[in-house]
């Protein structure tokens, strides 16, 4: 009977316990609706998402961010989104635009395209904005595509991608084909070998990049070893690493996407492969990673990118002290951390130019200049990609990038690779789509 | 010849990261029947443990001992899991003992919980681990050079089940446990408190997971999400091997590693887990109690 008795009290405690919590969690989801409508609260609260807002559309502007704030891109897109954020402060801060205060509204894209592309709706027509900052993979925009131009909505997509798309509706502020693999595979050709290893994650920009690289390849007359593709979140590469032996490469072409870069890398070293052994360039590998990778083992190796941390101009200067200052002193900037900066402001310059944010207007004015940390950008109103300056980086003891190359003026993009005629192929099928 | 050797090796080597993995859940799932989704994220935990260690040697201790962390945190990683462990058990599973569905969802949600507590703790991006002096670079073995690190995996694996077979087959404690994971009801009878027998089994199990985390560490991505890319091959090798059986846990890990390696240096990474996957479903159509099964006169 007592025995009995105990259970009961035990369980009484375990429900109350359960209660407590339960309680607790919804008055910290309360706390998140009023910090939705108060501006700098919101701005410090990353996962308050998916809250009611409540607009004054004469004194506030609605924009949508949209990034995966859960899942297994989280970890590259809550930087990204964090820099639109800073962005949108600091319009905010200098009286906004048109005269009117931006209201973030924040969804959470969990890594899924198909969330992405419901939550893309969501923005679209029930918080009605004109416009979204958002996106990381290939996929996820994708996804976002057929849902802005049904809505006719905007939106900026801030990471460098395999190219052959231009949609009306879509800014594209990462780098096309021709502002990151084509230069960074001529140089390659020139300073580091001819004997190139491809080796990708198996999914789309991996293999299209590869498409593209291998018909420059040919092009050049140089030759292609092996080309391997592993699934995402791949963590085992001896086979890889013992294939990389076999062929002996003098440049491994890395797109390998996500955690798995840690994997590669970490075994890579582990297998006495060094830098003077092997080049590796990657395109996905920036700042942040190299974080989560370990400096020790990248070192020597290259990134092709527009921005670095170290890029000198007195804008970048700025800028990584504010997002430090907002941040965190240990946190670092990046290439698409850049780009997300910038294209807010972008999109707020093209609006104050057209008077309003209402989507044909905005297009139509956006063909504008600004200084971003990385050196003027420009768009290009035939495509809506931006004029950037290519920049060829060779990673440090330190984890930071030392340029090594640049094209020292902004390029224009190409998305479809219309100047390259060894491209006509790639462009032909893959459009087609 | 030495392609062969190599990839013979790296079979091993995938094969002794399988075990690892799989040994927590060999003990959760197939000696206590719970199906533990929240398996993964202790291994996060013991990923993240061997991360705080760093930190604090980096900040706290001469750079002369530095790589004593590591020796350090396999221990550590093994306590602080082993406690969550302890604790999950405590205010979840004990309630949804024999109760295999629910218990899968209870699991899933509270990985679910773990994942964004280590995302709140940690931050999103993944955090780097400096790998200690004595385990870089590569040795001399038959004529080839292979990774020291992989070396000390299959090392500490092999000690991981020595003391694991040892403490099962050998203590009281580990008899009593497998009365109780055998017949629950006869063990209670003749006095053994199953309660106790219960947090402890699933506390070792894990700590063992936490173990696997701190090695993980070594060779790949420490991250809140990383015991999502672990947990399906975990379940797979135990339920090839068979539920409740470390033996058939052991060669099914070695199995599985060895098969894979070689469909992927035969074919591509991709379709090399699709192969194994393909190889998976025809055997379990054959033998669906895996590899090896416990004989009893129970009833199911």
């Amino acid at each position: 009977m007592k025995k009995g008795k105990k259970t009961e009290h035990t369980r009484l405690i375990a429900g109350f316990i359960g209660l407590v919590c339960f309680l607790l969690m919804l008055t910290a989801c309360g706390d998140g609706g009023e910090a939705a409508s108060d501006q700098a609260e919101a701005q410090m609260h990353p996962s308050e998402t998916g809250e009611e807002v409540n607009i004054d559309e004469s004194e506030q502007i609605p924009v949508g961010i949209l990034h995966s704030l859960s899942g297994t891109m989280a970890m590259s897109e809550t930087s990204v989104y964090e820099a639109e954020m800073l962005a949108i402060k600091e319009i905010n801060e200098a009286g906004g635009v048109l005269g009117k205060e931006l209201v973030p509204i924040v969804e959470d894209g969990a890594s899924e395209p198909n969330i992405f592309s419901e939550r893309a709706a969501k923005l679209l027509q029930q918080d009605e904005v004109d416009v979204i900052f958002g996106g990381w993979t290939s996929a996820s925009r994708k996804a976002m595509l057929p849902v802005v131009e049904d809505n006719n909505g905007l939106l900026f997509y801030p990471v460098q991608y395999e190219g052959m798309e231009a949609s009306p509706n879509i800014f594209y502020a990462g780098a096309a084909p021709n502002q990151q693999i084509v230069p960074a595979v001529d140089w390659l050709l020139e300073n580091e070998g001819t004997e190139f290893f491809l080796l990708g994650s198996d999914y789309v920009f991996p293999r299209v990049a590869n498409q593209i690289i291998k018909a420059q390849l040919e092009e050049n007359g140089a030759a292609l070893v092996d080309e391997q593709y592993t699934p995402l979140g791949h963590t085992d590469y001896n086979t890889v690493i013992s294939r990389i032996r076999e062929s002996e490469p003098e440049v491994i072409f890395n797109t390998l996407n996500g955690d798995s870069n840690v994997a590669f890398f970490k075994q890579l070293a582990d297998a006495g492969i060094t830098s003077d052994d092997v080049t590796v360039l990657s395109v996905s590998v920036a700042e942040e990673e190299i974080r989560g990778i370990g400096a020790d083992v990248l070192a020597g190796h290259y990134a092709s990118w527009n921005y670095y941390q170290t890029t000198d101009t007195p804008e970048n200067e700025e800028f990584v002290a504010k997002y430090k200052e907002a941040y965190g002193d240990d946190r670092v900037t990046g290439d698409p951390i850049e780009a997300g900066y910038f294209m807010v402001h972008l999109w707020a310059q093209a609006v104050e130019a057209a008077g309003t944010t209402e989507v044909d207007a905005v297009r139509e004015a956006a063909a504008i200049e600004f200084n971003a940390p990385g050196g003027p950008v420009v768009i290009d109103s035939d495509n809506q990609h931006v004029y950037k300056t290519v920049r060829i980086g060779e990673v440090g003891e330190d984890g930071q990038f030392t340029e090594v190359w640049n094209s020292d003026e902004p390029v224009k993009p190409d998305p479809f690779l219309e100047e390259y005629d060894w491209a006509s192929d790639i462009s032909g099928t893959l459009a087609g789509e | 010849m030495e392609a062969i050797l190599i990839q013979a090796f790296n079979g091993l080597s995938l094969g002794s990261i399988l075990l690892l993995i799989a040994l927590g859940l060999a003990i959760t799932f197939g000696l206590m029947k719970v199906i533990n989704m929240a398996h993964g994220e202790l291994i996060m935990i013991g990923a993240y443990t061997t991360y705080v260690m760093q930190t604090i040697f980096t900040q706290y201790m001469p750079a002369g001992l530095f790589d004593l962390y590591f020796i350090l945190a396999i221990p550590c990683a093994f306590i602080v899991a082993a406690l969550v462990g302890m604790l999950l058990e405590y205010t979840v599973i004990r309630h949804l003992y024999g109760r295999p569905l629910d218990s899968l969802l209870a699991t899933f949600g509270v990985g679910l919980i773990l994942q964004q507590t280590a995302r709140s703790i940690f931050g999103a991006p993944n955090v780097g681990i400096v790998s200690p002096s004595f385990l870089e670079g590569g040795m001399n073995v038959f004529g080839m050079t292979v990774p020291v690190t992989r070396i000390f995996i299959i090392g500490l694996v092999v000690v991981c089940l020595l003391i694991l077979a040892f403490y099962l087959y050998k203590t009281n404690s580990g008899r009593r446990t497998r009365a109780v994971m055998q017949n629950r009801e006869m063990a209670s009878c003749v006095g053994i408190s199953t309660r106790r027998v219960d947090i402890t089994t699933f506390a070792i199990g894990a700590g063992i997971a936490g173990v696997a985390g701190a090695i993980l560490t070594l060779i790949g991505p420490i991250g809140p999400a990383i015991g999502t890319y672990y947990i399906v091959d975990a379940f797979m090798v135990v339920v090839v091997g068979g539920v409740g059986m470390l033996v058939g846990t052991v060669v099914s890990a070695f199995g599985v590693g060895v098969m894979n390696t070689l469909f992927e240096y035969w074919t591509d990474a991709s379709m090399g887990k699709v192969l194994i996957f393909v190889l998976i479903v025809l055997f379990l159509q054959w033998r669906p109690s895996g590899l090896f099964s416990l004989r009893t006169r129970s009833l199911d």
